[in-house]
């Protein structure tokens, strides 16, 4: 409350979905109990938005379950959490097509630490609307640029001698200056690097 | 380039105006440290909101790009501007910076100057070094030096100006020099010897160049000894060409090659301060008004400067300093960038950057300003003086 964020989340009780047995469903109870918590000791409702996370795993009785306890609850908005771990695809999306199937559709479901392009165009066609993650800008610190064809790694020798800009029908300032050879100067070595590979990044995620 | 002096005042300082570009500086001028050609940490649309036009005089390095990228690459994108998107900028290249690119006089030899770089240590030869000035085009260059300490030889000093002399005239009648479209600066060494530098500079100073750069101090000589040296080699030097020098990065030692004549600096301090969390806080007096409560009990400053990693700004919601006009004074406090150091991220440094390079910018203001009202002399006193004393109450009270 004293933060003063537009949007808060609940503290939930996360596991890794790589792990098994009781300790999901434990996992799952306890983020619903303190979800009464949250709504309790929130003195600013009317100012800040406390959204729920859904937690259960990768098993869909507790994801159920989950998703009932909080929609109950009638909160501002719902987050899908505990994925973008080191689950497989598969399971990743079946959990997310799950939630966003119960949950709402006139409040906004945000899946949590996702992520890569291609899981953020598979989050939005199962009806997801925000997403959160570190990847652009801690590739970025690595050298990686995201192009529309995968990812352009300007650290490599390759990258030495072209002039042409990261991507070329990329609008933002860095793509409009600098030209691969230059950054590649830069990425990894210097904070320059860091700073104008992330800025790259943030515009084509935005984008 | 055009350079001519506008005023001079007691104590030696002399202002003057430098055109070039489409740029007029008012000197004396601070080149800000670059490396690989932008500021270190200071990202290229704020380098704008620091005082123009002071911000758009860079200083660079060619030997930060020898091992990243070919000269062949550079000429295909057009050059330093061009590369770096900033066209409206003014660069002076020069070999040394304090920072990355550091003169090693042991491994230099008869065929050239060898400096310590990250990608270890590299010898450049005069043909060489006019190849990356042709192919960058920076508007301002200096010839290739032997830069050595104070504490060498008398033959080995000899040697120094001997060989710069020689790079000097192999770097100005190079094909390469016809090709580079800036102003060239010869460079001038001589070490602590008064005699060999008055010889260096009397014979540059024949050579047919547009400025001069001083090279071989803020390598071991102490700060009683270098005024007499200062004076010896800008005596020799006509008014009317602008005086660059490397090396001279403290306030008081700015002080001191402005009193000898000097217009253009390069310094590291700006970096070092940055790095070390340490945030410029002096007034014109040369010590912060601080409040009557943290003047002596502030064990984290001594007056011109604090250190925001400091404990004791956890809670302190002020700015770096009140009434500072740049970015990170106007939009953050003490508080916020002592949690940044702490927390280790990159952004401490960024917005740190940024006020010492708007804090020291206003310092080379403040000095042109002094020259202008023909009281530069009193202004080096009193900005001298109130540091000293500074520091012996602090010591006397500890």
């Amino acid at each position: 409350n004293r933060i003063g964020a537009d949007i808060i989340m609940a503290l939930d009780d996360v596991v890794k979905t790589t792990i098994t047995g009781p300790r999901i469903e434990e996992a799952m109870y306890r983020t619903l109990r303190w979800i009464d918590r949250c709504i309790a000791a929130h003195k600013r409702p009317h100012e800040q938005n406390l959204f729920g996370i859904v937690q259960g795993g990768l098993d869909p009785v507790l994801r159920d379950i989950c998703v009932k306890g909080l929609v109950d609850r009638n909160l501002p908005g719902y987050a899908i959490g505990g994925l973008a771990g080191g689950e497989d695809k598969d399971s990743f999306w079946r959990v997310v097509a799950q939630c966003t199937a119960a949950l709402p559709e006139d409040k906004p479901r945000y899946v949590m630490g996702v992520g890569y392009p291609l899981d953020i165009v598979v989050c939005s066609a199962l009806g997801a609307d925000m997403y959160d993650c570190v990847y652009p800008t801690r590739t970025a610190r690595f050298g990686t640029a995201l192009i529309p064809e995968g990812v352009l790694k300007l650290k490599h020798q390759a990258m030495a001698n072209d002039t042409r800009p990261i991507d070329p029908t990329c609008e933002c300032t860095v793509c409009k200056k600098y030209s691969r050879a230059y950054i590649h100067c830069l990425a990894t070595k210097e904070a320059m690097g860091s700073i104008l590979i992330s800025y790259h990044n943030l515009y084509y995620m935005m984008k | 380039m055009n350079f001519s002096v506008k005023a001079l005042s007691n104590g030696g300082g002399r202002a003057g105006l430098l055109q070039v570009g489409s740029c007029s500086f008012e000197t004396p001028a601070l080149l800000i440290t670059t490396r690989k050609g932008l500021p270190t940490f200071i990202s290229p649309d704020m380098l704008s909101s620091l005082p123009t036009p002071d911000c758009r005089l860079l200083q660079f390095s060619p030997l930060h790009l020898l091992e990243s990228i070919s000269m062949k690459t550079i000429s295909e994108i057009g050059g330093l501007h061009q590369m770096l998107g900033l066209q409206e900028h003014v660069f002076a290249a020069v070999p040394r910076d304090g920072i990355i690119s550091l003169p090693d006089y042991q491994s230099a030899n008869k065929t050239g100057a060898s400096f310590e770089t990250p990608c270890g240590r590299l010898l450049i030869k005069p043909v060489q070094y006019m190849e990356m000035i042709s192919s960058m085009k920076p508007n301002m260059w200096s010839t290739l030096a032997d830069e050595v300490p104070a504490w060498v030889s008398e033959k080995r000093n000899k040697t120094s100006v001997d060989r710069t002399l020689r790079w000097l005239d192999d770097c100005i009648k190079s094909p390469f020099a016809k090709n580079t479209g800036g102003a060239v600066f010869g460079s001038i060494v001589g070490g602590s010897r008064i005699d060999e530098r008055k010889r260096c500079a009397l014979e540059v100073a024949k050579r047919d160049v547009s400025g001069f750069c001083i090279g071989g101090f803020g390598l071991g000589e102490s700060m009683d000894e270098r005024p007499a040296l200062l004076n010896a080699i800008t005596e020799c030097l006509p008014e009317d060409k602008p005086r660059q020098i490397c090396g001279l990065g403290l306030p008081e030692e700015v002080l001191q090659g402005v009193a000898a004549g000097i217009d253009l600096f390069d310094s590291s301090y700006i970096y070092h301060l940055t790095l070390g969390g340490f945030a410029l806080t002096f007034g014109s007096e040369g010590i912060a008004k601080h409040g009557s409560e943290d003047r002596l009990t502030d064990s984290c400053g001594d007056g011109t400067k604090i250190n925001l990693k400091a404990t004791i700004y956890r809670k302190d919601a002020s700015p770096i300093l009140e009434g500072c006009k740049c970015y990170t004074c106007q939009k953050h406090t003490k508080a916020y960038l002592n949690h940044l150091f702490n927390t280790h991220e990159m952004l401490a440094h960024i917005l740190l950057e940024i006020h010492n390079a708007h804090h020291y910018l206003g310092f080379f203001r403040m000095i042109r300003e002094a020259i202008n009202r023909g009281k530069f002399n009193e202004f080096r006193q009193k900005f001298v003086a109130t540091r000293r004393d500074y520091i012996i109450g602090a010591a006397s009270s500890a």
